[in-house]
């Protein structure tokens, strides 16, 4: 399903969103954006600390809800959900993988990643079978029952991709995937991010390094709140 | 499997169709984020034996809360046992009448007894009456007692020994064992026969050691023959030091006026009619002008010995309870900041806020389940152990068991809620962010 093809439905569809916080004085973090990323799409947003990326990605998440404006999220209009439902939603449709990988420390990859549907209704049996797929997808098939302290930083990366990949999201977020390691193994991890886009995954990557940037497929710049595409 | 949030159906939302009419079916569908009670349990399993020992520390204030307060209602329960038998044999049958004070003939007058000196007879006829006799302490004016009748210039053989009369009836009732010769009986009441029984310490002090060739002494005077010497007393041991002779001789010679007390041993739980009878058969005229003592009744014995230990080391329990509380509200909220990570990445990953906040109540709740399991069995291991070695009969309340630990349970409960709180109100971004 490698629908790159603009005339498909966009995967995230923001319509004038906004979020102001509550504070004196009352900041706005992101201004009125309009932002459509389509199905198969490797974006990047880049942007300096501070400049609202934090809050873009909490709000294309479903973390936060936005102040002003329409989110849709593969069709949906996540401002009429109820918090089960948008959590949901969350678990379903939106993978993470962040800065500092965040696996459990005291179990394997395979649990680490099975983690990923246990607030879904999915059945608890299916749930390593996926897993496991999930692990040898990355390439960490040999490692399923290895502990998350053994691994290599790139091992846990990959062991985080997995677990976003799970639950088969529509839209994967990663936030910052490389900050925390070497170039070496960062360009490993782009490269699988490239893989990843091959093969019809819908990315975007929350960046402040104009390398990582450079591999997606479009750019979209952020400062100050306002969003621009390049 | 119980889903604690019910999924919703897989109904297409109508307002979105018509945004997006082209839509894939499945895309389209919201399902509800839902947690299972076996995946919470697997969750809550994994979280407390990931680090054992550090689990048990933080459960140990509420183990050694449930366990002072299981084994202090055990122990109170075993120990009041075990003090109402000693009470059964002497004090739940003793009876004593005396006269009602605050009567008085004159500004130099003592109370005036009504106690009739066939105070025996009396109390033999009700049913319930063991046996008794009257007490009386005797003025001899300061006269001294000594064994023999001349003045030894070279010793001093002349001893200040109380003196008190009885009824014949009172060596049964005080339970007197006699060391050698006998005591006196009623003959030598009503002929007022010059004779004595000695308690051990008196006949120690006048060297009077047998009764065989019938010794005498003196009490100012007066001679007195030795009939009995008395090896032990178990109840009014003040006859232990005295010389004690019959109430014939000590109204004839003596001046006795009045027995000034009546003992009565009762059957077994015939003390409280007793006590309510004796007045009147002794002095039917006016029997409130004498006042029967009774010792509480046994049940009122194991009551108050039950309510003073348990008032005291139930406070105890209930407070190495609230410190167990505290070291579990404590601990679980330092895991719930070590644990900013973890919560962040279980709400991004479709966790809500109240999965969160259950997540960590079924922990501490759990922790506090084992706690009050583990402090149960201590509770009662120990009442076990005390009762073994004092050869006491352990008794536990067989419902005490089966609740104490909800007990733990509960503390769990209320000590998990603030950090539980805590947890489901952290920002998941700046949750994911902050760890590490």
């Amino acid at each position: 399903m490698s629908l790159s093809a603009p005339s498909a439905h966009p995967v995230v569809h923001l319509e004038g969103v906004g979020r102001v916080f509550d504070s004196t004085p009352p900041v706005e973090a992101l201004k009125a954006t309009d932002l459509v990323i389509y199905p198969g799409e490797y974006v990047a947003i880049v942007g300096p600390s501070g400049s609202g990326k934090s809050t873009l990605l909490h709000l294309l998440g479903l973390l936060d809800s936005p102040t002003s404006g329409t989110y849709w999220l593969d069709g949906i209009d996540t401002s009429t959900l109820s918090e089960p439902e948008r959590a949901g939603l969350r678990g379903s449709k939106v993978g993470f993988v962040f800065q500092s990988f965040h696996l459990l420390a005291h179990r394997t990859t395979v649990e680490n990643v099975a983690l990923a549907e246990l607030y879904s209704s999915q059945s608890r049996s299916d749930r390593t079978e996926r897993a496991t797929a999930a692990l040898e997808r990355v390439g960490l098939g040999h490692r399923l029952d290895a502990f998350p302290t053994t691994l290599s930083g790139g091992e846990r990366q990959r062991v985080a991709v997995a677990r976003a990949l799970v639950a088969s999201p529509s839209l994967v977020l990663a936030d910052e995937p490389t900050g925390n390691l070497d170039s070496m193994t960062t360009d490993a991890v782009l490269s699988m991010f490239a893989d990843l886009h091959a093969s019809g995954i819908t990315l975007a990557v929350i960046t402040h390094d104009a390398e990582v940037a450079e591999r997606a497929q479009r750019q979209i710049s952020i400062r100050d709140g306002v969003v621009t595409s390049l | 499997m119980t889903e604690l949030d019910s999924p919703k159906p897989e109904t297409p939302e109508a307002s979105d169709e018509a945004e997006a009419p082209e839509l894939i079916e499945p895309y389209n569908s919201v399902r509800r984020s839902s947690l299972s009670f076996r995946d919470l349990f697997t969750e809550t399993t994994i979280s407390l034996t990931a680090r054992p020992a550090r689990t048990l520390l933080t459960a140990l204030g509420t183990i050694l809360g449930v366990a002072a307060l299981v084994a202090t209602l055990g122990l109170a329960g075993t120990a009041g046992n075990q003090i109402l038998t000693r009470f059964d044999e002497l004090v739940a049958t003793q009876v004593t009448v005396e006269p009602e004070s605050g009567f008085f003939s004159g500004p130099n007058s003592r109370t005036i007894s009504v106690i009739p000196f066939d105070a025996d007879d009396r109390l033999q006829r009700l049913n319930g009456v063991v046996s008794a006799g009257t007490i009386s302490d005797v003025d001899v004016g300061g006269a001294l007692a000594s064994s023999v009748p001349v003045d030894d210039p070279l010793g001093q053989n002349e001893v200040q020994v109380p003196v008190v009369a009885t009824s014949a009836g009172l060596f049964a009732a005080a339970r007197a064992q006699v060391l050698t010769g006998r005591t006196f009986d009623v003959g030598h009441d009503q002929r007022a026969d010059p004779v004595a029984v000695l308690g051990p310490g008196a006949a120690r002090r006048l060297n009077v050691t047998q009764t065989a060739n019938a010794p005498a002494i003196f009490v100012g005077d007066q001679p007195l023959v030795i009939v009995g010497i008395l090896a032990d007393v178990r109840r009014k041991p003040e006859l232990l030091n005295a010389i004690i002779i019959p109430n014939g001789i000590a109204r004839d010679r003596f001046g006795l006026s009045a027995p000034s007390e009546v003992l009565i041993e009762t059957e077994v739980g015939a003390a409280e009619l007793i006590e309510a009878q004796a007045p009147t058969a002794l002095y039917p005229n006016a029997p409130d002008r004498l006042d029967a003592d009774a010792p509480p009744t046994p049940t009122r014995a194991r009551n108050s010995v039950q309510t003073d230990v348990n008032s005291l080391f139930l406070v105890l329990g209930a407070i190495s309870l609230v410190v167990g509380a505290i070291g579990i509200a404590n601990v679980t909220l330092v895991s719930v900041l070590e644990r900013t990570g973890e919560i962040g990445l279980r709400r991004a990953l479709g966790g809500t806020r109240r999965h969160i906040a259950l997540q960590f109540l079924t922990e501490s709740a759990a922790l506090g389940t084992i706690a009050g399991i583990l402090g149960t069995s201590l509770g009662i291991l120990t009442v076990v152990i005390v009762s073994a070695t004092r050869e006491w009969t352990p008794v536990l309340n067989p419902g005490l068991p089966l609740v104490a630990p909800f007990l733990g349970s509960l503390i769990g409960l209320v000590a998990g809620t603030y950090p539980a709180w805590k947890a489901a109100n952290l920002e998941p971004i700046a949750a994911l962010r902050g760890a590490e």
